[in-house]
């Protein structure tokens, strides 16, 4: 992986460093036994309640590999940069993690690119040797799978909520056509489109070895497509883009149903979630409030203006500007919600 | 999913336009600066109206439109037709210069779309920049027209479909609103009632491609929208796949002895959906 040239996101070490708790995970059989038996003591012995968000991530911070954070024990997460596509992030603009068991790893999204998805990758490789069964999108769009490719390997499934793949392949040749332009040819070399064969229907448990994970797929919200991962073993959910933090959110399915797929999930308990967009680890059911909020804003504003038989372009002038403030990438994408919400929200 | 002869050529034509369009994205003309350079309405004047010559006049006919889209499958437009030239309007031709199907629509008046201010409101899909344009054709056969250029991309190759399924199930579903309030101010200021017909439909474009296949989505999209007010004629509509998903048009007509609207449209697969409203309280 030596480039010629500058590259922003984080060089891979030139070897994994030596002894870290984590580190250790990489050894043979035994060894890993052994950490995940420490680990899961250690994750018991966690008081009930406490909520270990942003906090414990600093704490940890000690991480086999600059690109990601051990959130929890065995679930790692990189923080992707808040920003549209361009050739300076490589499309690195997504959350990304994988979760490691005693016999495999799940990977869970790949970033907007082949570069970003091997730097996860080397990531993962910094950490154990283990193979990657399972690469999870959480669902369809560009910045969440076009790593893929950096996963294609014998034995690794692609997995996604059972409409992904509908819906991918609908969007391929648009998102790659876009991700070319946005990264220029360097950047964006080797990405191509890999759309998930194990296709989601119902809540499935997946076994990495002593660790299992729950995919849980979720009717239209963010997009037709969403799909949620759980690790039992530490209570880390990985939320994709049903929660998005400091990034304002972007609405490809149903503002409707997106605000009753969060309720649902704020009722579940978490000890820490992975958002779609923002910090790496965050607490629950708090960082479903802004979200939920914006959401609900839009929503109360829209219904009052199509009341009053006001015009989609009215509305987009209009509506939600309390909360400019609360979000980056406001201008970027508010108005093109506003359009999506109206649309759907006069046939009420 | 396609059945006879003609609706075999519109596929192939379709195909070709999609070819067309990947050519321009691949060419970097994704976001439209260099093709919007080229002046093509000259030629697209030809085809669309022949030897007949058109006329900016923004006195005849107006039309808004955002500068930049908030979302290119989804722009709001709309045209005006002041009162001392509407009852002479017998036909509004509206036309995105850079689209792959340029003509939006040919909106064919009857005698209920009445004499006040004429107000046509939809929402179209902008595959590039492009000037956008609204020409009338009055009585006595000259075009005046209005332009605005319009910054959006993708409008017409992005499938818009955020709920593929819910789309599907619920295509022909319509909704017929009597506007009353501010909204319809104007309107009802000169005599005028307004009007808004919404039909759910996928309007599929042609252009989007089934990467899982390798064949592009065909085309299927509402062909006309017949809409009348006690059995007169305001308007007949035949579009194209410039129209947005889930049609939408606000309108004005002259109101009449019951305000009871009709609706028929007619997609390419040859299904028809028919709705009828009266005003609420009648």
């Amino acid at each position: 992986m030596t480039r010629s040239r500058p590259f922003p996101l984080p060089a891979p070490p030139q070897a994994r460093p030596p002894f870290r708790s984590s580190a250790l995970l990489t050894g043979r059989a035994d060894r890993r036994s052994i950490l995940m038996a420490l680990s899961s003591l250690a994750a018991l012995a966690l008081p009930i309640g406490q909520r270990p968000g942003q906090a414990e991530t600093a704490a940890r911070g000690a991480s086999p590999h600059p690109f990601v954070d051990e959130i929890a024990p065995g679930v790692y997460a990189h923080r992707g940069e808040i920003a549209v596509a361009s050739q300076q992030n490589a499309g690195d603009h997504a959350n990304l993690g994988f979760i490691v068991g005693r016999d495999a790893v799940a990977v869970v999204d790949t970033g907007g690119s082949a570069k970003v998805g091997a730097h996860l990758h080397e990531a993962v490789r910094a950490v154990t040797d283990l193979p990657i069964r399972y690469v999870i999108n959480t669902h369809m769009h560009p910045d969440h799978v076009l790593g893929n490719a950096s996963f294609e390997a014998e034995g690794t499934t692609f997995v996604g909520h059972h409409k992904i793949a509908r819906g991918l392949a609908a969007r391929a040749e648009r998102y790659l056509a876009v991700y070319e332009q946005d990264l220029g040819p360097e950047a964006f070399a080797g990405t191509k489109v890999v759309i998930p064969t194990q296709l989601i229907e119902a809540p499935t448990t997946l076994d990495l070895g002593g660790r299992e994970i729950v995919l849980t797929p979720h009717p239209t919200a963010h997009t037709d497509n969403d799909l949620t991962v759980r690790d039992s073993q530490t209570g880390t959910m990985f939320l994709g883009d049903l929660v998005f933090a400091e990034h304002i959110p972007t609405i490809d399915g149903s503002i409707l149903g997106w605000m009753v797929v969060l309720d649902t999930l704020a009722a579940e308990p978490a000890e820490r979630v992975v958002p779609g967009h923002g910090p790496a680890s965050m607490a629950w059911p708090d960082a479903a409030k802004p979200i939920r909020r914006y959401l609900g804003v839009i929503t109360d504003e829209i219904r009052k203006m199509i009341a009053d038989n006001r015009t989609l372009s009215e509305a987009t002038q209009s509506v939600g500007h309390s909360e400019k403030d609360a979000w980056e990438l406001f201008d970027a994408y508010h108005g093109r919600n506003v359009s999506a919400a109206f649309a759907e929200l006069e046939w009420e | 999913m396609i059945q006879g002869p003609q609706n075999k050529s519109r596929f192939r034509f379709s195909r070709l336009a999609a070819l067309a369009a990947s050519a321009l994205i691949a060419s970097g003309a994704l976001h439209g600066a260099s093709a919007a350079d080229e002046d093509i309405w000259p030629a697209l004047e030809k085809d669309i109206f022949g030897a007949r010559t058109v006329t900016e006049d923004t006195s005849a006919v107006t039309l808004d439109a955002p500068y930049r889209a908030d979302d290119a499958a989804l722009v709001p437009l709309t045209v005006r037709i002041p009162a001392h030239v509407s009852e002479h309007v017998k036909k509004l031709t509206l036309v995105i210069d850079q689209n792959p199907a340029p003509v939006v629509g040919d909106f064919t008046f009857g005698p209920a779309a009445g004499s006040g201010e004429r107000v046509i409101e939809t929402r179209v899909r902008v595959d590039m920049y492009s000037n956008v344009r609204a020409i009338v054709e009055t009585d006595d056969g000259r075009l005046l027209m209005a332009t605005k250029f319009v910054k959006a991309a993708g409008g017409c190759s992005a499938p818009a479909l955020k709920d593929t399924d819910a789309a599907l199930a619920d295509a022909g579903r319509m909704q017929i609103r009597h506007l009353a309030g501010e909204a319809a101010a104007a309107a009802t200021a000169t005599g005028q009632r307004m009007g808004q017909v919404m039909i759910r439909h996928p309007q599929y474009s042609g252009l989007q491609l089934n990467q899982a296949t390798g064949y592009y989505i065909p085309a299927k999209f509402l062909r006309s929208i017949d809409i009348s007010r006690d059995g007169e004629r305001v308007f007949r509509v035949e579009g194209g796949i410039s129209l947005s998903e889930d049609p939408n048009i606000r309108f004005t007509y002259a109101s009449g002895a019951d305000d009871t609207i009709e609706v028929t449209a007619e997609d390419t697969d040859g299904r028809t959906f028919t709705g009828r409203a009266e005003p609420k309280g009648s």
